[in-house]
């Protein structure tokens, strides 16, 4: 008897197993079947023919290295200069050493450190020394002012394949850090080195070229570089003030991204955690206040942030008030909600008991339920501040301000890639610094909670 | 013997009240770092914005008055709006749901190295976790304004960057639910002599995959509204329509797309409380 009551709970078991596989199998398919769907919707198989190589490999190149430009005009071959990423104010006032101008035969030669020589002449420019280019190349200009390789004209097909020859422009680049282009009026040379340049002081500064720690040596040196002012007042004016980088700017972006977090995350736990006392049924007997809180929790959250800052981009305009008020009104919705939720399941006996001991709805509150809630509170509370950093930087693009726009200014110029890469690090290295602060702040308050 | 009794009692009331004595001190000094950091925070912000917050304040009900009174206006085409930009409101939706798929596949493989309870070497533990870490700490439109840049506009790149944030964080979810899993069904399995795979199958799964799914739910709501504003900047979908139609200053049309999200947000919102609800059995 007890055998067959088994064999029916296994056969029972069995049945209910196998439903379910069924349904894990068809559901599978679908989920399978949308799969493969979406990724030829999405165009994912040409993913590679999609991306941009030539502004991949700028972007990288930019990323990682920087670049002197070398011109020279055709009607005034002698005057050849040096600009640092061909900047109109970044011009060398002094010929850098890889720059060697020849006064008796009028040449300019460009060094480059794999042995590489581009060189001026006032009729033509010379390519020579180039690892593993034997032949040398000469680019002039014919008699209507377009450019041509000597030897090849004709024969255009016939270049190497790093090297281009259209109508107006000759094209040369032997590898990813030297550049050449001809055009009928003038002729640029890009020399790139590794390296962010120029990130401590810029091109003017009194203390162009001194490195980190240099700079810090400096600052607590008596040694006055400039009589009218401190050297730490220099170092850190001459810092900020770098007309390359624009740390000033760039850094006082990011403070403003920070505050719009914290601010909007400190109204929205101050604001929401009042209404949510309001909105729990235990503390609120009136049912009308706490349907009309409910819904207005629904409505701040249910408006995104995205359609919350546009509205406060239109009244307070371009600023810090439009990203705090943006993340305050959406995360005060988010926070009353989860709030009003956890104190209604607070236990009722701690109430109670400070009920019994005759004191009032006030204490009550103050002692039976606030140190229940509070370490949810003050975790939840963290955890919007984390994912608000983020919503800042988001927000900051969408108009309201901070590192987010210039972020987007600099992506938009399709040249400063430095800065971008910077402004992306900035952010990540801020985002960490949140998480971390926030992590360990939790621990401590609510270690804190757990020991009482 | 009774007087030592007094004597403790004493000492325990005197450490408890240096002890509330204490937590006052610390509870004082925080809500003075509090108030000092609202206070100069908001100083700052009212002198760098643009515009004053009192104006803002007696502008603020301007824009949305505006808005709907022309979508009063508009009468009946108003609702042909709605309807207009539903297929866009799809597109966005897809785009999210997709990418919340994706992602959660690849946060599913990122988090099983990420357990210290599957796999004991230390260090593709700590790898695969700094790895996560990372992913997850740029914000979506960082890289989906990089990839938008090197790749022209398309819905791809959105799709990437919510892929790679979403890989990230439900990662370091997935793998906290595998390690907090309990082991005891895992070693009653076993005293039965189950296999590796029956282990796996009957005690670890069960235990997972219900988490899974409410986090994966969680993570759709969130990336319906990144996938939105990835669209503002030039992603497609409905944050591309709704970015046009407030360059146009179409006030009738910016209500309607507004009136969708809503209604999506909040839909989904009830829907995905439900289903999780069902799943991890509380109503929250």
């Amino acid at each position: 008897m007890e055998q067959v009551l088994n064999q029916n709970v296994i056969d029972a078991v069995d049945l209910k197993h196998k439903k379910h596989i069924r349904i894990l199998i068809i559901t599978g398919f679908v989920f399978l079947v949308y799969l493969i769907g979406s990724i030829l919707h999405f165009d994912l198989p040409n993913l590679a023919k999609k991306w941009n190589k030539d502004r991949a490999s700028m972007f990288m190149l930019d990323i990682y290295a920087h670049k002197d430009h070398i011109k020279m005009n055709w009607k005034d071959t002698q005057k050849i200069d040096v600009r640092f990423e061909g900047g109109h104010r970044h011009v060398y006032k002094d010929d850098p050493t890889w720059l060697i101008r020849n006064k008796n035969n009028q040449s300019t030669i460009v060094n480059f450190d794999n042995g590489g020589q581009f060189v001026f002449f006032p009729n033509r420019v010379e390519m020579r020394n180039f690892p593993n280019i034997n032949e040398p190349f000469i680019f002039k200009l014919n008699k209507n002012g377009k450019p041509y390789v000597d030897g090849y004209v004709g024969k255009e097909s016939m270049l190497p394949s790093w090297m281009r020859a259209t109508e107006n422009k000759v094209e040369v680049r032997p590898s990813l850090y030297e550049r050449l282009q001809v055009y009928g009026s003038k002729v640029e040379v890009h020399r790139y080195e590794l390296g962010w340049k120029y990130f401590w002081f810029d091109f003017d500064s009194p203390l162009v070229g001194k490195g980190f720690l240099d700079a810090i040596s400096l600052m607590f040196n008596e040694d006055r570089v400039d009589p009218k002012i401190s050297n730490f007042n220099l170092v850190v004016n001459e810092f900020l003030e770098n007309e390359i980088w624009h740390h000033n700017t760039v850094l006082f972006a990011m403070v403003e991204t920070l505050l719009m977090a914290i601010l909007g995350t400190l109204i929205a736990s101050m604001v929401g955690l009042p209404l949510a006392f309001l909105a729990a049924y235990n503390v609120t007997p009136l049912s009308s206040i706490r349907f009309f809180l409910r819904r207005l929790f629904d409505m701040l959250r249910g408006i995104d942030m995205l359609i919350w800052s546009l509205i406060f981009l239109r009244a307070f305009g371009p600023g810090l008030f439009t990203g705090i008020f943006a993340i305050a009104f959406t995360d005060t919705g988010t926070l009353g909600k989860l709030m009003s939720e956890a104190i209604e399941n607070t236990d009722k006996k701690d109430k109670e008991g400070i009920q019994s001991t005759g004191a009032n709805k006030v204490l009550q509150h103050r002692f039976g339920i606030i140190p229940q809630i509070l370490p949810i509170f003050i975790s939840q509370s963290l955890y919007y501040l984390e994912s608000n950093t983020r919503a800042a930087v988001i927000i900051g693009a969408m108009g309201a301000g901070g590192i987010g726009l210039h972020f987007l200014g600099a992506l938009m110029t399709g040249n400063d890639f430095e800065n971008v890469a910077y402004m992306a690090i900035l952010v990540l290295i801020a985002v960490m610094c949140i998480d971390t602060m926030s992590a360990k702040l939790r621990r401590l308050l609510i270690g804190i909670e757990d020991k009482k | 013997m009774y007087s030592d009794n007094i004597l403790g009692f004493e000492t325990i009331e005197k450490n408890l009240k240096a002890m509330a004595f204490k937590r006052l001190i610390y509870s004082f000094i925080s809500i003075l770092a509090i108030l000092f950091l609202l206070s100069s925070g908001l100083t700052i912000a009212e002198e760098n914005n643009a515009g004053s917050f009192q104006r803002g304040l007696s502008k603020f009900f301007d824009y949305p008055v505006d808005l709907f009174k022309e979508a009063f206006e508009s009468g009946w085409r108003w609702y042909a709006y709605v309807f207009k930009y539903l297929p866009d409101l799809i597109s966005t939706i897809n785009m999210a749901f997709f990418s919340t798929l994706f992602g959660a596949i690849f946060a599913l493989l990122l988090s099983l190295f990420a357990s210290k309870n599957l796999i004991k070497n230390q260090y593709i533990v700590t790898l695969s976790r700094r790895t996560m870490d990372i992913l997850r700490s740029f914000p979506e439109l960082v890289i989906a304004m990089i990839f938008l840049y090197l790749m022209g506009k398309s819905e791809l790149p959105a799709v990437i960057a919510i892929v790679i944030h979403t890989a990230g964080a439900l990662g370091k979810l997935f793998s906290e639910a595998i390690e907090n899993a309990d082991n005891k069904p895992i070693e009653g399995l076993q005293s039965c002599g189950a296999s590796w795979w029956q282990r796996v199958r009957f005690a670890v799964i069960p235990q997972v995959v219900p988490l899974f799914i409410s986090y994966t739910l969680l993570r759709l709501e969130i990336n319906v509204r990144a996938s939105t504003i990835l669209g503002f900047v030039g992603a497609g979908g409905i944050g591309e329509a709704l970015s046009a139609v407030i360059q146009f200053r179409y006030g009738d049309e910016i209500i309607a797309i507004m009136f969708l999200l809503v209604i999506t947000i909040i839909s989904l919102d009830y829907f995905s409380r439900f289903l999780r609800g069902r799943l991890i059995g509380d109503n929250k």
